[in-house]
């Protein structure tokens, strides 16, 4: 069984019916999507992701400056960015200041917000990261430059609802991990651990999400050539 | 250009650069990678699935009264700052801003022996420079104190352990002793990152050190 959404059309209006399509009741029925590469992993029917709530909401910001979904995000991520800024040694003013920035980061970049390649929590987190690098380090972190170049084509369909339930099985794992193992992936990006101090087996689990990841850059690539 | 990469990043130096607590002369050069390789630009960014994982796990500060209001406000009075122009270039993207143009603008001073080199600028923590080696030149035996990054971006090397072509990035620690020797054929230019300052062997090149500032 496979996710029966059309293939994207070029033109942006449908671009943005496609995209919402995909949060329609419709795509969560039961045995409708099946994505992995064995056909066994299926999205449950009554659960309603937390990542396509947020994906939603980044869309409105997109197409429509919707300050509720604004509201919604902020009531969501302002807390946990504040939360991970204060982590990572800032003051509670700092942090709070920069929270702020975060996301309003986020409004004004709504339409650089790929789902097929990050889900929101990714993307929100990369922004805050930036600014945190910003304001405690007073460093830089040049980006890789993006692969789109041009009018970028809208996401795959099919990759955005594989990324998303590979984030959901991705956070999942962590949450079951080891304590202490868990305490050094937290100290890793939260506390400086140096990189000769993070061994390069971490132990975590990113097959899966890495694969979907790589299938999306090279529809991408194939797109863009 | 992405398919006939066969040295890589290690997980350690992908998960620092997605936490954002690396050195910027690494930074730079995991950028600068990661523009030339698609394994690579996946691996990271399921590193940053990770970053994701954790800021939703993590514990709520809350926010001050009035705090959404001002953030949209601030929001709407503001404009994302413009992505920078694109250019054709040999050189990854990343590296155009510290060169202050492309490959003809680089400033080369020699290091001797037709080696000659660019110090760019970034933060003290570790140093970058580009390396211009000659088609069969060799640049002297050194060891390394820290770590020693160097990205392929024309060219090719090869040392005592492999070849390295371009986009290909060798990470060398503690235990490498090395002399790397570009190959026949085409000059070969390298992006250099390290963290400690290199040993050399050889007498001259240990006295030309301060003033090498390598």
């Amino acid at each position: 069984m496979t996710c029966t959404i059309d293939t994207c059309p070029n033109d942006l209006a449908s671009f943005t019916g496609a995209f919402r399509n995909v949060f329609a009741a419709g795509c969560r029925t039961p045995g409708v999507m099946s994505i992995e590469k064995s056909g066994s992993v299926q999205v449950p029917a009554n659960r309603q992701s937390d990542n396509s709530r947020w994906t939603v909401c980044i869309g409105r910001i997109r197409d429509d400056a919707d300050e509720d979904a604004f509201a919604e995000l902020f009531d969501h991520f302002a807390p946990r960015i504040k939360g991970y800024l204060i982590k990572s040694g800032a003051s509670a003013t700092l942090a709070e200041e920069c929270a702020q920035d975060v996301m309003a980061t986020l409004w004004q970049k709504a339409h650089q917000f790929d789902p097929s390649r990050a889900s929101a929590a990714t993307w929100i987190f990369t922004i805050a990261r930036n600014r945190r690098i910003d304001a405690l380090r007073k460093s830089r972190r040049p980006e890789p430059e993006d692969i789109d170049w041009g009018p970028e084509p809208p996401p795959d369909q099919a990759d955005v609802l594989a990324l998303e339930q590979a984030s959901e099985d991705l956070s999942r794992a962590i949450s079951s991990l080891p304590d202490k193992q868990k305490a050094l992936i937290e100290a890793a990006y939260f506390h400086d651990l140096s990189h000769s101090e993070i061994a390069d087996q971490t132990g975590l689990p990113l097959g899966t999400i890495k694969s979907r990841i790589r299938l999306a850059l090279d529809r991408l690539r194939h797109a863009m050539n | 250009m992405t398919d006939t990469i066969q040295h890589h990043l290690t997980d350690g130096l992908l998960m620092a650069y997605s936490a954002g607590t690396l050195p910027e002369a690494f930074n730079l050069t995991i950028a600068a990678h990661v523009t030339m390789c698609d394994a690579c630009r996946a691996r990271l960014y399921a590193f940053d699935s990770v970053g994701g994982a954790l800021l939703s796990d993590q514990n709520c500060a809350s926010m001050a009264p009035g705090s959404m209001q001002a953030s949209l406000a601030a929001a709407k009075a503001g404009r994302a700052a413009p992505s920078p122009p694109r250019r054709r270039s040999i050189l990854p993207a990343p590296l155009i801003s510290y060169i202050g143009g492309d490959l003809a603008d680089i400033k080369w001073r020699p290091v001797g022996m037709g080696v000659r080199q660019a110090i760019l600028p970034t933060d003290k923590r570790a140093s970058a420079r580009l390396l211009y080696i000659p088609a069969g030149s060799a640049v002297p035996d050194h060891g390394h104190r820290g770590t020693e990054m160097t990205l392929v971006l024309q060219g090719s090397f090869a040392d005592d352990t492999a070849r390295f072509a371009k986009g290909d990035i060798e990470i060398a620690d503690e235990d490498l002793n090395h002399t790397p020797v570009a190959d026949i054929g085409d000059d070969c230019i390298c992006l250099a990152a390290t963290d400690a300052p290199l040993r050399f062997r050889g007498l001259i090149p240990r006295i030309a050190q301060p003033f090498l500032r390598i």
